[in-house]
Protein backbone atom coordinates (compact mmCIF):
# COMPACT_ATOMS: atom_id res chain seq x y z
CA UNK A 1 0.00 0.00 0.00
CA UNK A 2 1.11 3.42 -0.62
CA UNK A 3 -1.69 5.60 -0.36
CA UNK A 4 -4.48 6.50 2.58
CA UNK A 5 -8.06 5.38 1.16
CA UNK A 6 -9.54 8.79 2.08
CA UNK A 7 -8.75 12.62 1.90
CA UNK A 8 -9.59 13.05 4.71
CA UNK A 9 -8.64 12.09 8.16
CA UNK A 10 -11.38 12.12 10.67
CA UNK A 11 -11.15 9.27 13.03
CA UNK A 12 -9.06 6.14 13.70
CA UNK A 13 -11.99 4.18 13.05
CA UNK A 14 -12.37 3.84 9.43
CA UNK A 15 -8.84 3.55 8.92
CA UNK A 16 -7.64 -0.11 8.11
CA UNK A 17 -4.46 -1.54 10.12
CA UNK A 18 -2.70 -1.64 6.28
CA UNK A 19 -3.14 2.60 6.60
CA UNK A 20 -1.91 3.14 10.12
CA UNK A 21 1.16 0.76 8.62
CA UNK A 22 1.86 3.07 5.99
CA UNK A 23 1.49 6.17 8.66
CA UNK A 24 3.79 4.39 10.94
CA UNK A 25 6.56 3.86 7.76
CA UNK A 26 6.25 7.30 6.63
CA UNK A 27 6.63 9.05 9.91
CA UNK A 28 9.61 6.56 10.63
CA UNK A 29 11.13 8.36 7.79
CA UNK A 30 10.02 11.71 9.09
CA UNK A 31 11.54 10.68 12.74
CA UNK A 32 14.80 10.43 10.57
CA UNK A 33 14.59 14.28 9.33
CA UNK A 34 13.79 15.65 12.29
CA UNK A 35 17.31 13.59 14.22
CA UNK A 36 19.43 16.02 10.93
CA UNK A 37 21.11 18.60 11.11
CA UNK A 38 18.46 20.75 8.85
CA UNK A 39 15.37 19.53 9.99
CA UNK A 40 13.35 21.27 6.98
CA UNK A 41 11.97 19.19 3.52
CA UNK A 42 10.00 21.03 0.86
CA UNK A 43 7.42 18.45 0.14
CA UNK A 44 4.45 20.36 1.14
CA UNK A 45 5.60 23.70 -0.70
CA UNK A 46 2.59 24.71 -2.86
CA UNK A 47 0.27 24.00 0.14
CA UNK A 48 -1.38 26.14 2.38
CA UNK A 49 -2.49 24.59 5.53
CA UNK A 50 -5.03 26.63 8.11
CA UNK A 51 -5.32 25.38 11.46
CA UNK A 52 -8.41 26.27 12.59
CA UNK A 53 -9.18 25.67 16.53
CA UNK A 54 -12.63 26.78 18.05
CA UNK A 55 -11.16 24.70 21.33
CA UNK A 56 -7.41 25.29 23.41
CA UNK A 57 -4.75 23.78 22.63
CA UNK A 58 -1.27 23.96 22.80
CA UNK A 59 0.60 20.77 22.45
CA UNK A 60 -1.62 19.59 19.36
CA UNK A 61 -1.52 23.03 17.48
CA UNK A 62 2.30 23.24 17.88
CA UNK A 63 2.88 20.24 17.04
CA UNK A 64 0.61 20.10 13.97
CA UNK A 65 1.87 23.97 13.12
CA UNK A 66 5.71 22.51 13.81
CA UNK A 67 4.76 19.88 11.43
CA UNK A 68 3.30 22.07 8.48
CA UNK A 69 6.27 24.38 8.81
CA UNK A 70 8.87 21.39 8.51
CA UNK A 71 7.59 19.75 5.32
CA UNK A 72 7.55 23.88 4.09
CA UNK A 73 3.80 24.47 4.15
CA UNK A 74 2.65 28.39 4.30
CA UNK A 75 0.82 27.86 7.51
CA UNK A 76 -2.20 30.11 9.15
CA UNK A 77 -3.81 29.93 12.37
CA UNK A 78 -7.11 30.85 13.90
CA UNK A 79 -8.50 30.34 16.80
CA UNK A 80 -12.02 30.85 17.74
CA UNK A 81 -11.39 33.20 20.40
CA UNK A 82 -11.22 36.68 19.48
CA UNK A 83 -12.87 35.81 15.89
CA UNK A 84 -16.26 36.25 13.85
CA UNK A 85 -17.38 33.20 15.61
CA UNK A 86 -17.70 35.34 18.40
CA UNK A 87 -20.06 37.33 16.63
CA UNK A 88 -22.36 34.40 15.44
CA UNK A 89 -21.06 33.47 12.45
CA UNK A 90 -21.45 29.74 11.44
CA UNK A 91 -19.03 27.22 11.57
CA UNK A 92 -19.56 26.45 7.38
CA UNK A 93 -19.24 30.16 6.99
CA UNK A 94 -15.96 30.70 8.67
CA UNK A 95 -14.28 27.59 6.72
CA UNK A 96 -15.75 28.71 3.73
CA UNK A 97 -14.01 32.53 4.18
CA UNK A 98 -10.96 30.63 5.28
CA UNK A 99 -11.29 28.43 2.16
CA UNK A 100 -12.22 31.25 0.12
CA UNK A 101 -8.22 32.87 0.66
CA UNK A 102 -6.95 28.74 -1.46
CA UNK A 103 -6.28 27.08 1.46
CA UNK A 104 -5.64 23.35 0.80
CA UNK A 105 -6.06 21.59 3.76
CA UNK A 106 -7.59 22.88 7.18
CA UNK A 107 -7.01 20.73 10.64
CA UNK A 108 -9.53 21.17 13.09
CA UNK A 109 -10.44 21.12 16.39
CA UNK A 110 -13.95 21.72 17.79
CA UNK A 111 -15.98 21.28 20.56
CA UNK A 112 -18.83 19.24 18.99
CA UNK A 113 -18.70 15.63 17.98
CA UNK A 114 -18.70 15.35 14.20
CA UNK A 115 -17.89 18.90 13.70
CA UNK A 116 -15.23 17.59 11.09
CA UNK A 117 -17.19 14.89 9.31
CA UNK A 118 -19.70 17.86 8.80
CA UNK A 119 -17.16 19.80 7.16
CA UNK A 120 -15.75 17.66 4.98
CA UNK A 121 -19.48 16.77 3.05
CA UNK A 122 -19.42 20.73 2.66
CA UNK A 123 -15.90 21.64 1.50
CA UNK A 124 -12.88 20.30 -1.31
CA UNK A 125 -9.70 20.56 1.33
CA UNK A 126 -8.81 17.59 3.10
CA UNK A 127 -9.39 17.94 6.41
CA UNK A 128 -7.66 16.76 9.70
CA UNK A 129 -9.29 16.00 12.41
CA UNK A 130 -7.37 17.52 15.56
CA UNK A 131 -9.92 16.40 18.16
CA UNK A 132 -13.81 16.43 18.04
CA UNK A 133 -15.48 16.60 21.72
CA UNK A 134 -15.42 13.72 23.29
CA UNK A 135 -15.21 11.94 19.95
CA UNK A 136 -11.94 11.03 18.14
CA UNK A 137 -8.50 12.63 18.64
CA UNK A 138 -6.90 10.40 15.68
CA UNK A 139 -3.40 11.77 15.71
CA UNK A 140 -2.95 11.32 19.31
CA UNK A 141 -4.38 7.40 18.82
CA UNK A 142 -1.45 7.36 16.27
CA UNK A 143 1.17 8.82 18.05
CA UNK A 144 0.90 7.03 21.39
CA UNK A 145 0.51 3.57 19.05
CA UNK A 146 3.46 4.54 17.30
CA UNK A 147 5.07 4.82 20.71
CA UNK A 148 4.40 1.97 21.84
CA UNK A 149 5.24 0.48 18.92
CA UNK A 150 8.93 2.20 19.46
CA UNK A 151 9.31 1.43 22.73
CA UNK A 152 8.35 -2.12 22.53
CA UNK A 153 8.79 -3.05 19.17
CA UNK A 154 4.99 -4.24 18.20
CA UNK A 155 1.96 -3.23 19.40
CA UNK A 156 0.24 -6.72 18.08
CA UNK A 157 -0.19 -8.74 21.51
CA UNK A 158 0.66 -6.02 23.72
CA UNK A 159 -1.74 -5.35 26.61
CA UNK A 160 -2.96 -1.71 27.21
CA UNK A 161 -4.92 0.05 30.09
CA UNK A 162 -6.23 3.30 29.53
CA UNK A 163 -6.45 4.86 32.86
CA UNK A 164 -8.97 7.39 34.02
CA UNK A 165 -11.37 9.58 32.68
CA UNK A 166 -12.85 7.63 29.86
CA UNK A 167 -16.31 9.39 29.46
CA UNK A 168 -15.04 12.50 28.61
CA UNK A 169 -11.79 11.46 26.52
CA UNK A 170 -11.52 11.46 22.92
CA UNK A 171 -7.99 10.29 23.00
CA UNK A 172 -9.73 6.86 25.08
CA UNK A 173 -11.97 6.23 21.40
CA UNK A 174 -9.30 6.57 19.09
CA UNK A 175 -6.90 4.84 20.55
CA UNK A 176 -9.15 1.79 21.79
CA UNK A 177 -10.05 1.53 17.92
CA UNK A 178 -6.14 1.82 16.89
CA UNK A 179 -4.80 -0.07 19.41
CA UNK A 180 -7.66 -3.21 18.82
CA UNK A 181 -6.55 -2.83 14.79
CA UNK A 182 -3.08 -3.52 15.82
CA UNK A 183 -3.84 -6.27 17.47
CA UNK A 184 -3.01 -5.26 21.36
CA UNK A 185 -5.67 -5.80 23.85
CA UNK A 186 -7.23 -3.24 25.21
CA UNK A 187 -8.78 -2.59 29.32
CA UNK A 188 -10.19 0.57 30.30
CA UNK A 189 -9.59 1.86 34.42
CA UNK A 190 -10.95 4.66 36.15
CA UNK A 191 -14.17 5.20 38.49
CA UNK A 192 -17.54 3.38 37.69
CA UNK A 193 -18.62 7.25 37.09
CA UNK A 194 -16.07 8.18 34.28
CA UNK A 195 -16.87 5.00 32.45
CA UNK A 196 -19.15 5.28 29.60
CA UNK A 197 -21.97 2.69 30.21
CA UNK A 198 -21.35 0.40 27.52
CA UNK A 199 -17.85 0.66 27.20
CA UNK A 200 -17.69 -3.41 27.32
CA UNK A 201 -19.37 -3.35 23.88
CA UNK A 202 -16.07 -2.18 22.32
CA UNK A 203 -14.72 -5.18 23.28
CA UNK A 204 -12.40 -3.77 25.94
CA UNK A 205 -12.14 -4.92 29.46
CA UNK A 206 -13.64 -2.88 32.29
CA UNK A 207 -11.47 -2.60 35.78
CA UNK A 208 -12.60 -0.43 38.57
CA UNK A 209 -9.36 -1.44 40.58
CA UNK A 210 -6.23 0.13 39.66
CA UNK A 211 -3.78 -2.55 40.96
CA UNK A 212 -5.17 -5.28 38.81
CA UNK A 213 -5.16 -2.87 36.07
CA UNK A 214 -1.96 -2.44 36.69
CA UNK A 215 -0.89 -5.84 37.02
CA UNK A 216 -2.56 -7.03 33.92
CA UNK A 217 -1.25 -4.39 31.04
CA UNK A 218 2.10 -4.14 29.53
CA UNK A 219 1.50 -0.68 28.67
CA UNK A 220 -0.42 2.22 30.95
CA UNK A 221 -1.67 5.50 29.14
CA UNK A 222 -2.73 7.37 31.97
CA UNK A 223 -4.85 10.23 30.92
CA UNK A 224 -6.12 13.70 32.41
CA UNK A 225 -9.09 14.29 34.22
CA UNK A 226 -10.93 16.50 31.97
CA UNK A 227 -12.51 19.21 34.61
CA UNK A 228 -13.50 21.83 32.18
CA UNK A 229 -15.82 19.24 30.57
CA UNK A 230 -17.30 17.53 33.61
CA UNK A 231 -20.66 19.48 33.66
CA UNK A 232 -21.35 17.44 37.04
CA UNK A 233 -19.32 15.75 39.96
CA UNK A 234 -18.03 12.15 38.93
CA UNK A 235 -15.97 11.77 42.27
CA UNK A 236 -15.92 13.56 45.39
CA UNK A 237 -12.37 15.46 45.40
CA UNK A 238 -9.34 15.47 43.26
CA UNK A 239 -7.42 13.81 46.86
CA UNK A 240 -9.41 11.09 47.06
CA UNK A 241 -9.03 10.22 42.78
CA UNK A 242 -5.72 10.37 43.12
CA UNK A 243 -5.91 8.43 46.53
CA UNK A 244 -7.73 5.58 44.62
CA UNK A 245 -6.34 6.44 40.58
CA UNK A 246 -3.30 7.83 40.99
CA UNK A 247 -0.08 6.32 40.01
CA UNK A 248 2.43 6.68 42.01
CA UNK A 249 6.06 5.49 42.28
CA UNK A 250 5.56 3.17 45.25
CA UNK A 251 2.75 1.51 43.28
CA UNK A 252 4.57 0.68 40.67
CA UNK A 253 7.28 -0.50 42.22
CA UNK A 254 5.49 -3.26 44.16
CA UNK A 255 4.53 -4.83 40.73
CA UNK A 256 6.37 -7.42 40.01
CA UNK A 257 7.16 -6.23 36.31
CA UNK A 258 7.79 -3.07 34.53
CA UNK A 259 5.43 -1.25 32.61
CA UNK A 260 5.45 1.76 30.63
CA UNK A 261 3.91 4.91 31.06
CA UNK A 262 2.31 7.24 28.54
CA UNK A 263 0.15 10.35 29.20
CA UNK A 264 -1.44 12.43 26.18
CA UNK A 265 -0.60 15.84 27.96
CA UNK A 266 -1.47 18.18 29.50
CA UNK A 267 -0.22 16.63 32.69
CA UNK A 268 -1.98 17.31 36.44
CA UNK A 269 1.08 16.35 38.20
CA UNK A 270 -0.04 14.61 41.64
CA UNK A 271 -3.01 14.26 40.53
CA UNK A 272 -3.60 10.85 37.82
CA UNK A 273 0.43 10.82 37.84
CA UNK A 274 3.07 11.80 40.39
CA UNK A 275 6.19 13.94 39.40
CA UNK A 276 8.52 10.59 40.09
CA UNK A 277 6.48 8.18 37.64
CA UNK A 278 5.88 10.81 35.02
CA UNK A 279 9.90 11.94 35.04
CA UNK A 280 11.29 8.27 35.45
CA UNK A 281 12.60 5.64 32.90
CA UNK A 282 9.11 3.80 32.76
CA UNK A 283 7.37 7.22 31.54
CA UNK A 284 7.92 7.89 27.59
CA UNK A 285 5.73 11.36 27.46
CA UNK A 286 8.51 12.86 25.99
CA UNK A 287 9.16 10.46 23.76
CA UNK A 288 4.98 10.91 22.79
CA UNK A 289 5.28 14.42 22.01
CA UNK A 290 8.78 13.91 19.56
CA UNK A 291 6.94 11.64 17.51
CA UNK A 292 3.76 13.62 17.37
CA UNK A 293 5.43 15.84 15.07
CA UNK A 294 6.13 12.91 13.05
CA UNK A 295 3.07 11.29 12.74
CA UNK A 296 1.49 14.63 12.18
CA UNK A 297 4.09 14.99 9.13
CA UNK A 298 3.35 11.73 7.80
CA UNK A 299 -0.24 12.42 7.73
CA UNK A 300 -0.04 15.86 6.04
CA UNK A 301 2.72 14.31 3.59
CA UNK A 302 -0.24 11.33 2.86
CA UNK A 303 -3.22 13.16 2.49
CA UNK A 304 -1.28 16.01 0.47
CA UNK A 305 0.04 13.55 -2.04
CA UNK A 306 -3.64 11.89 -2.69
CA UNK A 307 -4.33 14.17 -5.77
CA UNK A 308 -7.37 13.14 -7.53
CA UNK B 1 8.12 -6.82 -25.82
CA UNK B 2 11.65 -6.65 -27.00
CA UNK B 3 14.73 -6.34 -24.80
CA UNK B 4 18.46 -5.98 -25.24
CA UNK B 5 20.80 -7.07 -23.05
CA UNK B 6 23.17 -3.84 -21.54
CA UNK B 7 24.80 -5.81 -19.21
CA UNK B 8 25.34 -9.38 -17.41
CA UNK B 9 27.51 -9.78 -14.70
CA UNK B 10 30.54 -10.20 -16.06
CA UNK B 11 30.64 -6.78 -17.77
CA UNK B 12 28.92 -5.16 -14.81
CA UNK B 13 32.00 -6.98 -12.65
CA UNK B 14 34.30 -5.28 -15.25
CA UNK B 15 32.60 -2.09 -15.69
CA UNK B 16 32.37 -1.46 -11.81
CA UNK B 17 35.93 -2.29 -11.75
CA UNK B 18 37.08 0.19 -14.06
CA UNK B 19 34.95 3.26 -12.08
CA UNK B 20 36.56 2.77 -9.30
CA UNK B 21 39.80 3.15 -10.94
CA UNK B 22 39.18 5.86 -12.44
CA UNK B 23 37.48 7.02 -8.96
CA UNK B 24 41.10 6.48 -7.08
CA UNK B 25 42.46 8.31 -9.53
CA UNK B 26 40.29 11.86 -8.38
CA UNK B 27 39.65 10.81 -4.66
CA UNK B 28 43.05 8.96 -3.64
CA UNK B 29 42.37 7.01 -0.94
CA UNK B 30 39.29 8.54 0.25
CA UNK B 31 39.94 9.93 2.98
CA UNK B 32 38.50 13.06 2.46
CA UNK B 33 35.89 11.47 0.47
CA UNK B 34 32.79 9.97 1.41
CA UNK B 35 29.69 7.74 -0.99
CA UNK B 36 26.52 7.92 -0.98
CA UNK B 37 24.07 5.48 -3.08
CA UNK B 38 20.22 7.00 -4.17
CA UNK B 39 17.71 4.85 -2.83
CA UNK B 40 16.01 2.74 -3.82
CA UNK B 41 18.55 0.74 -6.48
CA UNK B 42 21.84 2.92 -6.11
CA UNK B 43 22.49 1.49 -2.79
CA UNK B 44 23.28 -1.73 -4.33
CA UNK B 45 25.84 -0.03 -6.77
CA UNK B 46 26.95 2.06 -3.95
CA UNK B 47 27.76 -0.98 -1.68
CA UNK B 48 29.63 -2.96 -5.01
CA UNK B 49 31.75 0.13 -5.70
CA UNK B 50 31.99 -0.22 -1.51
CA UNK B 51 33.66 -3.37 -1.89
CA UNK B 52 35.59 -2.94 -4.67
CA UNK B 53 37.24 0.25 -3.22
CA UNK B 54 38.09 -1.72 0.05
CA UNK B 55 39.55 -4.74 -1.82
CA UNK B 56 41.70 -2.52 -3.61
CA UNK B 57 42.83 0.46 -0.69
CA UNK B 58 42.72 -2.04 1.78
CA UNK B 59 40.73 0.53 4.24
CA UNK B 60 37.08 0.94 5.40
CA UNK B 61 35.25 3.36 2.88
CA UNK B 62 32.13 5.61 4.26
CA UNK B 63 29.24 4.63 2.37
CA UNK B 64 25.69 6.20 3.22
CA UNK B 65 22.45 5.82 1.30
CA UNK B 66 20.08 8.86 0.55
CA UNK B 67 16.24 8.72 -0.38
CA UNK B 68 15.40 12.10 -2.37
CA UNK B 69 11.39 10.82 -1.94
CA UNK B 70 10.51 14.12 0.07
CA UNK B 71 12.48 16.29 -2.41
CA UNK B 72 11.28 15.56 -5.33
CA UNK B 73 9.67 17.98 -7.61
CA UNK B 74 6.57 15.88 -8.86
CA UNK B 75 4.80 15.57 -5.35
CA UNK B 76 1.21 16.24 -5.84
CA UNK B 77 1.41 15.59 -9.77
CA UNK B 78 1.09 12.03 -9.82
CA UNK B 79 -1.98 10.13 -8.21
CA UNK B 80 -0.10 9.26 -5.44
CA UNK B 81 2.96 9.82 -2.86
CA UNK B 82 6.15 8.00 -3.29
CA UNK B 83 6.82 5.58 -0.63
CA UNK B 84 9.84 6.96 1.27
CA UNK B 85 13.09 4.69 1.86
CA UNK B 86 15.41 4.59 4.16
CA UNK B 87 17.96 7.36 4.78
CA UNK B 88 20.99 6.17 6.41
CA UNK B 89 24.07 9.17 6.70
CA UNK B 90 25.92 8.10 9.75
CA UNK B 91 28.48 10.69 9.42
CA UNK B 92 28.97 14.46 8.27
CA UNK B 93 29.61 15.81 4.71
CA UNK B 94 30.43 18.76 5.68
CA UNK B 95 33.61 19.52 3.62
CA UNK B 96 33.63 16.46 2.58
CA UNK B 97 34.26 15.34 -1.23
CA UNK B 98 30.83 12.98 -2.08
CA UNK B 99 29.94 10.94 -4.59
CA UNK B 100 26.53 9.94 -5.62
CA UNK B 101 25.83 6.68 -7.05
CA UNK B 102 22.84 5.80 -8.38
CA UNK B 103 21.92 2.94 -11.60
CA UNK B 104 20.59 4.98 -13.90
CA UNK B 105 20.43 8.62 -14.78
CA UNK B 106 17.44 9.56 -16.90
CA UNK B 107 15.67 12.95 -16.85
CA UNK B 108 17.74 14.32 -14.40
CA UNK B 109 15.49 15.10 -11.63
CA UNK B 110 16.23 12.16 -9.09
CA UNK B 111 19.72 13.67 -8.82
CA UNK B 112 18.50 17.45 -8.26
CA UNK B 113 16.38 16.17 -5.63
CA UNK B 114 19.58 13.98 -4.10
CA UNK B 115 21.72 17.30 -4.24
CA UNK B 116 18.94 19.12 -2.28
CA UNK B 117 18.66 16.43 0.34
CA UNK B 118 22.71 16.13 -0.06
CA UNK B 119 22.82 19.59 1.59
CA UNK B 120 20.03 18.64 4.63
CA UNK B 121 23.26 17.16 6.22
CA UNK B 122 25.99 19.55 5.48
CA UNK B 123 28.07 21.32 2.52
CA UNK B 124 29.99 19.37 0.48
CA UNK B 125 33.79 20.27 -0.60
CA UNK B 126 32.56 19.04 -3.79
CA UNK B 127 29.97 16.39 -5.35
CA UNK B 128 30.58 14.16 -8.11
CA UNK B 129 27.89 11.49 -10.14
CA UNK B 130 28.60 8.37 -10.79
CA UNK B 131 25.94 6.22 -12.80
CA UNK B 132 25.90 2.38 -14.70
CA UNK B 133 23.65 3.94 -17.47
CA UNK B 134 23.32 6.94 -18.86
CA UNK B 135 20.48 7.72 -21.08
CA UNK B 136 21.58 9.98 -23.45
CA UNK B 137 19.67 13.00 -24.75
CA UNK B 138 16.93 12.81 -22.23
CA UNK B 139 18.05 15.13 -19.65
CA UNK B 140 14.69 17.65 -18.46
CA UNK B 141 17.73 19.59 -16.45
CA UNK B 142 20.73 20.45 -16.63
CA UNK B 143 22.62 17.51 -14.95
CA UNK B 144 25.57 15.27 -16.26
CA UNK B 145 27.50 12.44 -14.41
CA UNK B 146 31.22 12.57 -14.07
CA UNK B 147 31.54 8.99 -14.02
CA UNK B 148 29.70 6.38 -16.70
CA UNK B 149 29.78 2.42 -16.79
CA UNK B 150 27.85 2.69 -20.03
CA UNK B 151 26.35 5.60 -22.18
CA UNK B 152 22.76 4.89 -24.26
CA UNK B 153 21.08 6.14 -26.63
CA UNK B 154 16.91 5.68 -25.88
CA UNK B 155 14.10 6.48 -26.94
CA UNK B 156 11.24 8.13 -23.91
CA UNK B 157 9.17 5.22 -24.15
CA UNK B 158 11.75 2.31 -23.79
CA UNK B 159 12.59 1.37 -20.10
CA UNK B 160 15.87 0.03 -18.62
CA UNK B 161 15.31 -3.05 -16.65
CA UNK B 162 17.69 -3.37 -13.48
CA UNK B 163 18.07 -6.69 -12.25
CA UNK B 164 20.73 -7.14 -9.26
CA UNK B 165 21.33 -10.43 -6.99
CA UNK B 166 20.50 -8.20 -4.23
CA UNK B 167 17.00 -7.82 -5.17
CA UNK B 168 16.88 -11.50 -5.43
CA UNK B 169 17.46 -12.62 -8.60
CA UNK B 170 19.76 -15.46 -9.98
CA UNK B 171 22.12 -13.15 -11.41
CA UNK B 172 23.09 -9.90 -12.73
CA UNK B 173 21.38 -8.44 -16.03
CA UNK B 174 20.31 -4.95 -17.03
CA UNK B 175 18.12 -4.97 -19.50
CA UNK B 176 16.61 -2.07 -21.98
CA UNK B 177 13.32 -2.68 -22.96
CA UNK B 178 10.96 -1.63 -25.72
CA UNK B 179 7.53 -1.25 -23.98
CA UNK B 180 4.45 -2.30 -25.70
CA UNK B 181 2.74 0.37 -28.02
Amino acid sequence: MSQLKTKHLLGIKNLDPEEIELIFETADNFKDVLNRPIKKVPSLRDVTVANVFFENSTRTKLSFELAEKRLSADVINFSSSGSSVKKGETLLDTVNNILAMKVDMVVMRHSSPGAPHFLSKHIDANIINAGDGTHEHPTQALLDTFSIRERTGDVAGKKVVIVGDILHSRVALSNIFALQKLGAEVMVCGPATLLPKHIGSLGVKVELDIRKALEWCDVANVLRIQLERQKMRYFPSLREYSLYYGINKQLLDSLDKEIVIMHPGPINRGVEITSDVADSEHSIILDQVENGVAIRMAVLYLLAGNVE
Amino acid sequence: MQKRLLFNSKLLQITISRLCQHLIENHGDFSDSVILGLQPRGIYLAERVRKELESILGKPIQVGYLDTTFHRDDFRRRDHPLTPYETKVPFLIENKRVVLIDDVLFTGRSVRAALDAMTTFGRPTKVELLVLIDRMYSRDIPVEANYVGRRVNTMKSQRVLVELQEQGTEEDNIWLINEPE
